[in-house]
């Protein structure tokens, strides 16, 4: 093999090191690990699908990462749901701060295998959030768990926690 | 075969210019034999080095409570100490070896890209100062462990981290140039009648070990590029605010990481496999399914990455997959110690310095693989993750494994380079002295590990203080006994008894059956007849 051949390896590899950023997260959206949450339109939900026979717990936290000085809370802490029935929860935040901030939601759900049935159609954590220096906020969360759930899942956990995207 | 050595000699004489005179000689040189010297150097230089920080973690582990370092200045020096010892001793050593033995074992006369050589050598030399000089800066040098997870690396690091990048950039590049070279040579300039299947197994795994160096190193590049366009390029691979994932970075470096392991052991697994055979008197069992197991080793090496990463809030589904592949490789490495074992049944052994070193290798890096089939054990390892049974696992296999094979090899074969044989009542007091030191060293951790004593930590419960003291007697044992290494082999350099063209009884091979000792300066410029 010569030695301009066996070069084209480390530079497909080193190429290869950058695909696998995407490549982890297209693994990650087939098989729901990680937590990922997904996305619906509103027109997709078919309302007669709700299963009133089983109840699930889902709990909201709400974190704030360093450097972003809001106070970020769930006001309804858990709720009981029926899969395939929409449900609205809401997150109040308030700015501790005397300028106008940026912020952005990452959501997490726990179990990781509940992630890919967890699926919302309206969320604060869609887009980034500017909030006026002192202003408070309510934020509304709609969403739905898949009637295809494990019968095994019977807690849900759902986290978000908002990262600053002040610069500087 | 003994006229043919003299033929050869007279030959090489006749023709040979030999080597520049001066400084300039090492500066300027092409020669395989000079780059390779070149390369055991700096690998001593380095264990020294990264031994002398060892030494200061041990110092401070004496006793619990502080006493002589700060704990940001202890962080710095375990992580300096590991990349040291990884990019610095081990891997320039058996780089070295490579070019010391492979042109000689396959009947070339050099290596294929010499020019090429002599750059990938070079640029270590600055690649180390670079990372070194970081202790002397503002923020001091890298103190994120040698796994540099993000974002301890990215946001919360000083910013001499940089510095710590294009060093990696640059050892990469080096590995890289000198693993192209030794596909190149091996696959190219065998001399005629060296068949694949005929090469030493030396020279098959280093083959082996080239591809994943070339397959492996550009990720670690990729990993740390990432990491500086995190830091100063406004890209959020790693941080979770801009839409990354920090655990994203552990599942890059380990995919560099784990294959990495092997590069720095499968040469090694050749080393052993060239001195059992000589001092068993016997040939090596197995050999075709030695040179299966490597490349099994190798290709499952990329597919075991995860079991690093047990902790980190994997699926069930992820941590049984992983747990399964990392148990299978195993049975590949189990074949090769029950071929050195039978190599040996019923052979006429004897027990000369390089043997000793290689059945302390055989035996102590068995146990470094028991403790690693402990840690692949998905549930068992949510346990053991980051205590000082990790340290005790990898130091095992990386000094009684890696470095044994690496002294093994320069008892065994510094007969041959220089001309003198080493003296070999000082060889063995070196193997022992070493043997009872590094288990005094190392085999304690097992059970401060065990017992619960996190990793990379300055201060521990009063508890584990016994068995500190006495891990930290057996290191400072254990580091002067290579001090003492090191005057055996400027002793053996500059004289001693002379050494034969086979130099062992029971040595096979190009380089001990063609050639005299030590070797003209070019050697192999017409090939050998190969049997």
């Amino acid at each position: 093999m010569s030695p301009l051949k066996l070069a084209a390896i480390p530079l497909l590899m080193f190429g290869f090191g950058f695909a696998l950023v995407p490549l982890y997260d297209v693994f990650c959206d087939i098989t729901g690990l990680n937590g990922k949450t997904g996305r619906i339109e509103a027109a997709e939900i078919d309302a007669n699908k709700v299963d009133t026979s089983r109840t699930i717990e889902v709990r909201f936290l709400a974190n704030t990462n360093t450097g972003l000085p809001w106070d970020f809370q769930p006001v309804v802490k858990k709720m009981e749901i029926h899969p395939g029935q929409v449900y609205e929860a809401v997150f109040r935040v308030r700015s501790a701060s005397d300028r106008t901030t940026l912020g952005q939601a990452v959501p997490s759900v726990s179990p990781g295998l509940a992630a890919q049935h967890f699926n919302k159609t309206e969320c604060f954590c869609f887009t980034q959030q500017e909030l006026a220096g002192r202003e408070t906020r309510d934020m509304p969360l709609r969403f739905i768990v898949g009637t295809d759930i494990s019968e095994d899942i019977q807690q849900i956990t759902l986290s978000y926690t908002f990262f600053s995207l002040d610069k500087g | 075969m003994y006229t043919e050595t003299t033929h050869d000699a007279a030959h090489g004489e006749h023709h040979d210019h030999g080597p520049a005179k001066g400084l300039m000689r090492w500066v300027t040189t092409t020669n395989h034999k000079d780059i390779g010297t070149l390369y055991l150097w700096l690998a001593f230089i380095m264990l020294l080095y990264g031994g002398s920080m060892a030494m200061i973690i041990r110092l401070e582990l004496f006793q619990p409570g502080l006493q002589w370092v700060e704990p940001h200045f202890f962080n710095q020096m375990t992580t300096m100490h590991g990349l040291v010892m990884v990019f610095g001793a081990i891997m320039p050593a058996f780089v070295g070896l490579a070019n010391w033995l492979v042109p000689i074992m396959i009947g070339a006369p050099d290596m294929a890209l010499p020019r090429m050589n002599n750059w990938s050598f070079w640029i270590l030399p600055f690649a180390f100062t670079m990372l070194a000089s970081t202790t002397f800066m503002e923020g001091g040098a890298p103190a994120f462990g040698w796994t540099f997870y993000a974002p301890l690396s990215t946001t919360f690091a000083p910013d001499t981290t940089d510095f710590f990048i294009f060093a990696v950039h640059l050892m990469g590049i080096s590995s890289v140039m000198g693993a192209i070279n030794i596909i190149a040579t091996i696959l190219n300039m065998r001399a005629p009648g060296m068949t694949l299947m005929k090469m030493p197994l030396f020279v098959w795994t280093w083959l082996i070990t080239a591809y994943l160096l070339i397959a492996v190193m550009p990720v670690l590049a990729g990993a740390v590029t990432m990491m500086l366009t995190d830091r100063h390029f406004g890209t959020s691979f790693f941080d979770a605010a801009g839409g990354g994932d920090p655990v994203m970075f552990q599942h890059i470096f380990w995919f560099f990481g784990h294959p990495e392991v092997y590069i720095m052991i499968l040469p090694a697994f050749g080393i052993i496999s060239a001195i059992i055979p000589t001092f068993a008197r016997k040939p090596l069992f197995g050999y075709s399914s030695m040179v299966y197991a490597t490349a099994s080793i190798a290709i499952l090496s990329f597919m075991v990455w995860a079991h690093h990463m047990f902790t980190t809030g994997m699926p069930v589904a992820g941590e049984l997959y992983f747990m399964y592949a990392t148990i299978l490789i195993s049975v590949p490495t189990g074949v090769k110690v029950f071929n050195w074992v039978t190599t040996m049944w019923k052979g006429s052994m004897t027990f000369e310095t390089p043997m000793l070193w290689a059945l302390g290798f055989i035996v102590m890096f068995t146990i470094g693989g028991f403790s690693g089939l402990m840690l692949g054990v998905a549930p068992v390892d949510t346990q053991y993750h980051d205590t000082y049974f990790v340290v005790a696992h990898f130091h095992y296999v990386l000094v009684t494994g890696a470095l044994y094979s690496i002294i093994a090899a320069f008892y065994y074969w510094v007969p041959k380079w220089t001309g003198h044989m080493y003296d070999e009542k000082l060889g063995k007091i070196h193997f022992w002295w070493s043997t009872i030191a590094v288990n005094v060293l190392f085999f304690p951790q097992h059970f401060v590990g065990l017992a619960g004593m996190p990793r990379r930590i300055p201060d521990y419960s009063l508890q584990f203080a016994e068995f500190n003291m006495i891990s930290s007697i057996g290191g400072f044992a254990f580091g002067l006994a290579q001090v003492f290494f090191l005057y055996i082999v400027i002793k053996t350099i500059k004289g001693g008894e002379k050494a034969s063209a086979q130099v062992w009884e029971g040595a096979t091979g190009l380089e001990f059956e063609h050639l005299p000792s030590p070797p003209p300066y070019h050697s192999f410029t017409e090939a050998p007849p190969v049997k």
